[in-house]
């Protein structure tokens, strides 16, 4: 079970319809490879954030399959362009079962 | 996908790998976060024979400069939310949490950072964060001391620094501090360790060369704790003693010990006038 897993997100509070914005995310995770031993030789199990997906009102947005090379904490930075107001959310998928989600509200202005 | 176009850029925030010449842009010169401006460069303390002090930051590519930009790219904050939660966990025999006493928040100390190490009166000794964190959790809350240079006690000691961050640094040299921040100039310029090194042959005679890949820095360290792109952690000025120390392949002194606590004091009074920047962002 990984510890410490927060995750951390940047959407602007308003936007204008039909213009790109920026969306930063940010997952604190140790992303521990599988490839490592331990001071016993033994493996030290996988332990990832195997999938990350963001959606805008049930709608996908963007989703990425990370593997076992991906760097602790992992960042992903998108533009979006929305044409009404909702609600994003992002949702990040550990290897141990765990979900963890954050969501941002948006109003077009 | 209808409603929406995307470019989708992603990373590891490790994966940036900074050349240290190779850098797309010119590196910045003006450090402002959060519309707080951090001086880094400063006249240099009189006891010094260079002329300017100048922060780590500048001798960062562009790069890691921008993750130190922006609060949210840090990936040093992520240990300061690490450690607000550990500020509001009740621990130890008292049943208290530093929320407990400290109901103000970690803004209550804003400008410590930028004063330490100092000498506590009441202790009779050279403080630092780590002594402060400890006497608080051993006296007040009946709680085990946190080990030095270990990812709890940075994190919080990042947490205390940073409502000091764009203050500039201050600290005292003189009085009961005097001869251990004399025993700290001895140790700066004594050569120690098989390649025969002290600090200043790198930080004061080389500071803006290359040593190899690395690019030298006057060695600062008003910005520690500091994130480290090549651990993916915050790292403590007294851990980053010990690796400089084992650079030069020398027997490096115990973290927490009399060596590095008056290295601390004399290489943070190098740095007075620079603001503090913990946590800031290095390679």
């Amino acid at each position: 079970m990984a510890e410490n897993v927060k995750p951390r997100v940047r959407v602007p509070r308003s936007a204008t319809a039909g213009e790109a914005f920026e969306i930063k995310t940010l997952i604190s995770h140790i992303m521990e490879s599988g490839q490592r031993k331990d001071g016993d030789g033994n493996t030290i199990p996988r332990s990832i954030i195997n999938h990350f997906s963001c959606d805008f009102n049930g709608e996908n947005v963007i989703q990425a399959t990370l593997e076992g090379s991906i760097s602790t904490n992992p960042y992903f930075q998108f533009d979006a362009v929305i044409s009404e107001s909702g609600t994003f959310t992002f949702t990040w998928n550990d290897d141990d079962g765990s979900v963890y989600t954050d969501s941002k509200d948006i109003t077009v202005g | 996908m209808k409603k929406m176009t995307l470019t989708a850029a992603f990373a590891g925030t490790v994966a940036i790998f900074a050349g240290a010449t190779s850098a797309g842009s010119d590196p910045a010169t003006i450090l402002s976060i959060d519309d707080v401006s951090i001086s880094t460069r400063a006249p240099a303390p009189d006891f010094l024979d260079i002329d300017e002090v100048i922060s780590g930051w500048v001798f960062r590519t562009s790069e890691t400069q921008a993750l130190q930009m922006d609060d949210f790219d840090n990936p040093g904050m992520l240990f300061v939310d690490q450690a607000i939660d550990d500020w509001n966990t009740v621990e130890g025999s008292e049943g208290q949490s530093c929320a407990s006493c400290h109901t103000a928040g970690p803004e209550e100390f804003a400008g410590l950072r930028a004063e330490l190490p100092r000498w506590n009166e009441e202790q009779g000794s050279l403080y630092n964060m780590e002594d402060y964190i400890n006497l608080m959790r051993v006296d007040y809350m009946g709680a085990e001391p946190l080990k030095w240079a270990k990812p709890r006690m940075d994190a919080m000691v990042a947490l205390l620094s940073l409502p000091s961050r764009g203050m500039a640094m201050n600290v005292a040299i003189d009085g009961p501090v005097a001869d251990i921040w004399e025993q700290g100039r001895e140790l700066y310029y004594t050569r120690v360790g098989q390649l025969d090194m002290s600090c200043a042959n790198c930080h004061e005679d080389n500071y803006g060369n290359m040593i190899r890949a690395d690019h030298l820095s006057q060695g600062q360290s008003n910005g520690f704790p500091a994130y480290r792109l090549k651990n993916a952690k915050l790292n403590s000025i007294q851990a980053r003693f010990k690796g400089c120390m084992e650079n030069i392949r020398a027997e490096p002194f115990a973290v927490g010990g009399e060596e590095f606590r008056a290295l601390e004091l004399y290489v943070a009074s190098r740095g007075n006038g620079l603001s503090s920047e913990a946590p800031s962002v290095r390679n």
